[in-house]
């Protein structure tokens, strides 16, 4: 798919909670063409900085408009913080590849595994999921959030409205399952038929490896969605790369999304 | 009028000045949705080896002020895989193939490769790298990590190459170094066509919180608009006291610190690091440095190459 690079109108730039804020941003053609995983390379700066572009993951789209959410945690993050709606906005995309549905994924259920910022994806992969499914009773999409507090839990409502099974796990305890999302995901495979599922998830690095880890040892079929530093955004610079059995590969261009078996991690 | 900005470097001609540095470019596909590529004066592609190489282990890179650091270690599918997959879609583009190639610690391989390379007329020059501070390239007799870094080294090297191929070859240097117009002279002497001034600028950033180094190899090469001061000095220092045409580079991000280049004598100029941030800027760059000439009325660029005014 074609990749443009286009002055976006910012319709929406707010805090959701804490350094949590969602972006809407107006691109027909950038929207039209997106795919869940994929992210778009957004330039936040000005001449003062900070040089390279941000890649952020689409949440959703919805016709013209493309969401995106993001955690303050640097200067270029803090400065995207700062730009309003009314404002443009450089972007390009849609990059690399996203969540695929593998042949065997008629008879498989889908399990949705969510870290922090990690549901942003995900929430547009289930709305994928849910639309391409013929309703079928027992066969709901069941989704794991893992976040640090109560307050930081993101988009429960979104996956509950498109009737998903949801469970939440925080660090504090103050939500939910006390603990990581992988140590409840584990608890509840216990009662899955771990041949008949497919892990889909994004999250912080330590969430990941901990699920790879996991998935490797009940043989668990997986894709992961990873975050890297990235310069180019385009498989340009071979900056954003990952180990895997098929040695390196860029997190730009043939993920962000690997399978879990693929990645050397 | 239309100002004239053909240059000639070596034996080829290129239609206008503006190139893209390797590394930063991949093999041109990367960006051919982002940028009309018939219009850049020369695609320099990433540095070739001999054997494949997969490159150093990441962290690759990190974001500094103004600019970036890198270690990708010269990752490359070596001369088999790129003549058989990158070749055949660059020569599609357009523009003249400059090829970039490297030692991995044994100078005889850039014999290797530049016969490889010169029997192929999709290659219209060869640019050869001693330069990557992310590789030792230099042979194990050499004090210096990099061939670039001894003069005696760059002329056998450069020597060696010019007896196996007629075609134009550029030579890119370290900055990473006490005095390059010494390097550049050698470089020239032995046959060298031009000069492309300078590779990365050896650098580090460090992770307080976890103590490490940002990137894994620790030290990497920084670009950006960080190293244009340096970069620009180093081209007007080896303008002044060598002959042979430079193509500069080193953080240029517009049209008008392109401009600088050429004033400090530059024939041509490479963009690097801006491609990442802005695809179409070598494009942008092209017609701007023809409208400066225009409101200058100056007919040709090479009128403007090397036109410092100083006191000194």
């Amino acid at each position: 798919m074609r990749i443009r690079q286009n002055r976006a109108e910012i319709l929406t730039n707010a805090k959701i909670c804490g350094k949590y804020h969602k972006l809407i941003i107006k691109d027909a053609k950038i929207s039209r063409n997106s795919r869940p995983g994929q992210f778009l390379m957004l330039k936040v700066g000005d001449s003062q900085g900070p040089l390279l572009r941000r890649p952020l993951s689409i949440h959703r789209v919805d016709k013209e408009k493309i969401e995106m959410l993001y955690e303050r945690i640097g200067p270029g993050t803090e400065i995207l913080a700062q730009r309003k709606a009314g404002e443009f906005l450089d972007v390009i995309g849609p990059l690399g590849n996203g969540f695929t549905l593998p042949p065997e994924s008629r008879e498989s259920e889908a399990v949705l595994l969510a870290g922090g910022m990690g549901v942003a994806p995900l929430v547009f992969w289930a709305q994928r999921l849910v639309a391409g499914k013929r309703k079928s009773a027992g066969d709901r999409i069941q989704v794991f959030i893992g976040a640090r507090t109560k307050e930081q839990i993101l988009c429960e409502k979104e996956f509950k409205k498109l009737g998903c099974d949801v469970k939440i796990a925080t660090d504090d305890g103050s939500a939910g399952f006390f603990g990581r999302v992988t140590g409840l995901l584990e608890a509840a495979l216990q009662t899955m038929d771990c041949q008949r599922i497919i892990v889909y998830a994004c999250g912080p690095q330590p969430m990941l490896r901990e699920l790879v880890r996991i998935c490797r040892k009940k043989l668990i079929s997986s894709q992961v969605s990873l975050e890297e530093h990235m310069a180019c955004g385009i498989g340009a610079c071979l900056g954003c790369v990952v180990n895997t059995i098929d040695g390196y590969k860029r997190v730009c261009k043939e993920g962000p999304v690997f399978e879990a078996k693929k990645l050397i991690y | 009028m239309t100002p004239d900005l053909k240059i000639k470097i070596g034996r080829t001609h290129f239609k206008n000045p503006v190139m893209v540095a390797s590394g930063t470019f991949g093999y041109a596909e990367e960006f051919a949705d982002l940028l009309d590529l018939k219009k850049l004066g020369a695609i320099v592609s990433k540095t070739i080896t001999v054997k494949p190489r997969q490159g150093n282990i990441p962290p690759r890179t990190c974001e500094t002020p103004a600019g970036l650091i890198n270690s990708i270690g010269l990752e490359n599918p070596g001369i088999d895989g790129f003549i058989e997959n990158k070749l055949p879609v660059l020569k599609k583009f357009g523009p003249p193939i400059i090829v970039s190639i490297a030692s991995e610690g044994d100078p005889g391989e850039f014999v290797i490769l530049a016969k490889r390379l010169d029997k192929l007329s999709a290659v219209t020059a060869l640019e050869i790298n001693i330069s990557c501070p992310n590789v030792k390239d230099a042979g194990k007799n050499l004090k210096t990590k990099l061939i670039s870094q001894d003069p005696k080294a760059t002329y056998a090297v450069v020597k060696a190459v010019r007896r196996v191929t007629g075609k134009t070859l550029i030579t890119k240097l370290s900055p990473n170094v006490t005095d390059i117009v010494e390097i550049a002279q050698a470089a020239q002497d032995a046959g060298s066509d031009a000069l492309a001034l300078i590779n990365t600028v050896q650098g580090m950033a460090i992770d307080i919180k976890t103590r490490q180094p940002k990137i894994a190899m620790v030290v990497g090469g920084l670009s950006g608009p960080a190293i244009r001061p340096i970069a620009l000095r180093m081209v007007w220092e080896v303008y002044r006291k060598v002959g042979i045409p430079i193509i500069g580079m080193g953080g240029i991000a517009d049209t008008e610190s392109a401009l600088e280049f050429f004033i400090a004598g530059a024939s041509a100029i490479s963009v690097g690091t801006q491609n990442f941030i802005d695809p179409g800027v070598s494009v942008k760059i092209v017609s701007g440095i023809s409208k400066y000439l225009q409101k200058n009325k100056i007919n040709s660029l090479k009128k403007l190459v090397g036109t410092l005014e100083c006191k000194i």
